[in-house]
């Protein structure tokens, strides 16, 4: 991310659908050369933004601004964005090289010059040497890669992308993640994504805005927004978060009296909402609470439970425990280390905690 | 048991069906000017006469400029109102498109002696023009059903992404909508050729002194020496549609061979 005016400017758009209102004042600025994402739960407005980005959707008020120009009336066709849908809209009826090609049926190329964009469009998503290949004889990923190509060879300003993995499986989806942000970082181009899928999020973004009825919930980068969600709602659609009853005083400095664990200081910044003391909830990541082998150091700050279930992940397991004094079980999250036992279920374990991992939602 | 007396019940329903169909070459290379068996000699008479009288030529040539017209006019109008129908929310829609698709089951007859009062009402004489009016008016919505399902198979995304790569959008439909939705507009101009030139009522009462080929043909039936040589015209007429059908079938079967889709349904 540069430093630059920022290449799209939202200011304040709102979107009716008759009594329906799908964006809710949505300002943000996204840099050049960002990558950028929109998540949030289905209807939540994140695709409305998106299409009304490329033009596809008329805004109520407010204003789109791409490149320091007011968006307003200006069709699709005229915007320096393009899109990739999430049906990746290959047109059935061209192979793949008139597929990439088809946007530069009007950019006054040669024929020749023509015919190596296409060549490098499609090197470029590792498609080189399928110019000849029927569209319908292409795969999910290879179709996702045409749809790249096609979008990419014409040089946007943005390139907006509307849900793109959610049609490959979920080994394909981890590649095509991983080669996106490659391709991103190579073509310096500013990527817009839209998607549910908060790891997808976390995984690709530079920044994510979280949308909730049609209002961003909050904008940040993918740190910031998994260990300081602004609400509990942000907290729990982004990861797992345990939530843990408590209550929050007030004298001098902050500090909650946790159910299960027990009293600690906290950092004015761990504290969202009102503010007000009184109950609380505690939420706290899977992997900052941690089970104690008995060749673990002595720890400042322990607790006793009970495993109430493991799941085993090969690389990870997933225990579900129950703090003596607490009402839920808590789930940890522990790396499977070489030597080290997974525990059963109605084993008593002992985990360590630190309160500066935790938010307190008031 | 039970198989068989099904098999049985097939062949029946196939004879009944195509009987007839087989006894129309069978009499027109009969040289015996009465339909009936024995069959006599064997002549191409009938045919030669066929290409040979003047006024069926004339019923022939306005019959297929009449289908022909009637054709490309109700594609033209279904390929509007379809794609209107499934792309855009307007009010009133669901009315407006009852409405259009309204002479799919109104009886023909209220509809030609409608039209006949109002083009007299009008002023205007009848002849071609009034039946090509008729014609369209009842092909236009068999073209509007075929090519809904046409759109409506066809992902919305498609027009929209040749729109994102800087086309208008009336280059859009055509370097993306039209080629896509071919295989319904070809189907479509078959329908309304083959409902147009079969059709009796409307273009008796709005050909004026201009007879299509039912018309004409109704009018020979009156002098039973000319039976043979309607004989010989339906098999003509036969062939023709036989060639046309296997022509329409090869292009939905290439279409579909080349967007790789499985063959399910079609003519044949």
């Amino acid at each position: 991310m540069t430093k630059q005016e920022p290449i799209i400017r939202l200011e304040n758009v709102h979107k009716y659908y008759g009594d329906y209102h799908a964006l809710r004042g949505i300002t943000a600025e996204i840099g050049q050369g960002e990558f950028f994402s929109l998540l949030g739960p289905s209807g939540c407005g994140k695709t409305t933004l998106l299409r009304a980005i490329a033009g596809f959707e008329d805004i109520s008020s407010g204003a789109i601004m791409l490149g320091g120009k007011n968006m307003e009336g200006v069709a699709p066709n005229h915007r320096p964005t393009n899109m990739v849908f999430q049906s990746y809209a290959i047109f059935p009826h061209l192979n793949v090289e008139q597929n990439v090609a088809f946007g530069l049926r009007k950019s006054g190329m040669s024929a020749a010059d023509k015919t190596r964009a296409v060549g490098q469009a499609l090197e470029m998503v590792g498609l080189g040497g399928y110019g000849a290949r029927a569209a319908h004889a292409l795969s999910g990923g290879q179709r996702q890669r045409v749809a790249l190509a096609r979008a990419l060879i014409l040089k946007p300003k943005v390139l907006l992308l509307d849900e793109p993995l959610s049609a490959l499986d979920k080994k394909m989806r981890e590649v095509m993640q991983v080669e996106l942000i490659k391709l991103q970082r190579e073509v310096g181009i500013t990527f817009i994504l839209v998607t549910h899928d908060q790891e997808e999020a976390l995984v690709m973004s530079d920044r994510i805005a979280v949308m909730f009825e049609g209002e961003i919930a909050q904008l940040d980068d993918p740190e910031r927004l998994y260990r300081r969600p602004v609400s509990r709602r942000v907290g729990e659609f982004i990861g797992m978060m345990n939530l843990l009853e408590g209550s929050l005083a007030h004298s001098g400095g902050y500090s909650v009296d946790i159910a299960g664990l027990g009293r600690a200081d906290i950092a004015p910044e761990q504290v969202v909402g009102s503010g007000a003391a009184g109950a609380v909830s505690i939420g706290l990541r899977p992997e900052t609470l941690s089970i104690l082998f008995d060749d673990d150091p002595k720890s400042a700050r322990t607790a006793q439970g009970v495993v109430d279930e493991v799941v085993y992940y090969g690389d990870m397991t997933y225990y579900d425990l129950r703090l003596d004094g607490a009402a839920r079980p808590v789930r940890i999250s522990m790396r499977n280390v070489v030597g080290r036992p997974v525990l059963e279920v109605g084993a008593r374990a002992r985990v360590s905690w630190d309160p500066r991992a935790f938010t307190v939602f008031t | 048991m039970k198989g068989q007396s099904l098999k049985i019940y097939v062949i029946l329903y196939l004879v009944f069906l195509y009987a007839p169909i087989v006894l129309l070459p069978l009499f027109a290379f009969n040289s015996g000017t009465v339909i009936a068996f024995p069959l006599q000699g064997f002549t191409f008479g009938w045919f030669i006469e066929v290409f040979t009288t003047q006024a069926l030529l004339e019923a022939t040539r306005n019959s297929v400029f009449i289908a022909v017209s009637v054709a490309v006019l109700s594609t033209c109008f279904g390929l509007f109102a379809a794609r209107a129908a499934t792309r855009y929310n307007f009010p009133a829609k669901g009315g407006i498109v009852g409405f259009v698709m309204l002479p799919l089951v109104l009886p023909e007859i209220i509809v030609a002696v409608s039209l006949l009062v109002v083009l007299i009402q009008a002023g205007l004489s009848t002849g071609i023009w009034s039946v090509i009016a008729g014609h369209v008016l009842i092909c236009t919505p068999f073209s509007i059903a075929i090519l809904q399902g046409s759109f409506t198979n066809m992902d919305k995304s498609l027009e929209e992404a040749a729109v994102d790569l800087g086309e208008t959008p009336l280059s859009t439909f055509r370097l993306v909508t039209l080629p896509l939705v071919a295989p319904g507009i070809i189907a479509s101009l078959l329908i309304c050729f083959t409902i147009s030139l079969d059709e009796f009522i409307i273009a008796f009462f709005l050909s004026g002194n201009e007879p299509t080929l039912p018309v004409y043909i109704w009018g020979l039936l009156r002098f039973p020496a000319r039976v043979p040589v309607i004989m010989a015209l339906g098999t003509l007429l036969v062939a023709l549609s036989i060639i046309l059908l296997i022509t329409a079938e090869y292009f939905r079967r290439r279409g579909l061979r080349r967007a790789g889709k499985r063959d399910v349904g079609g003519f044949l």
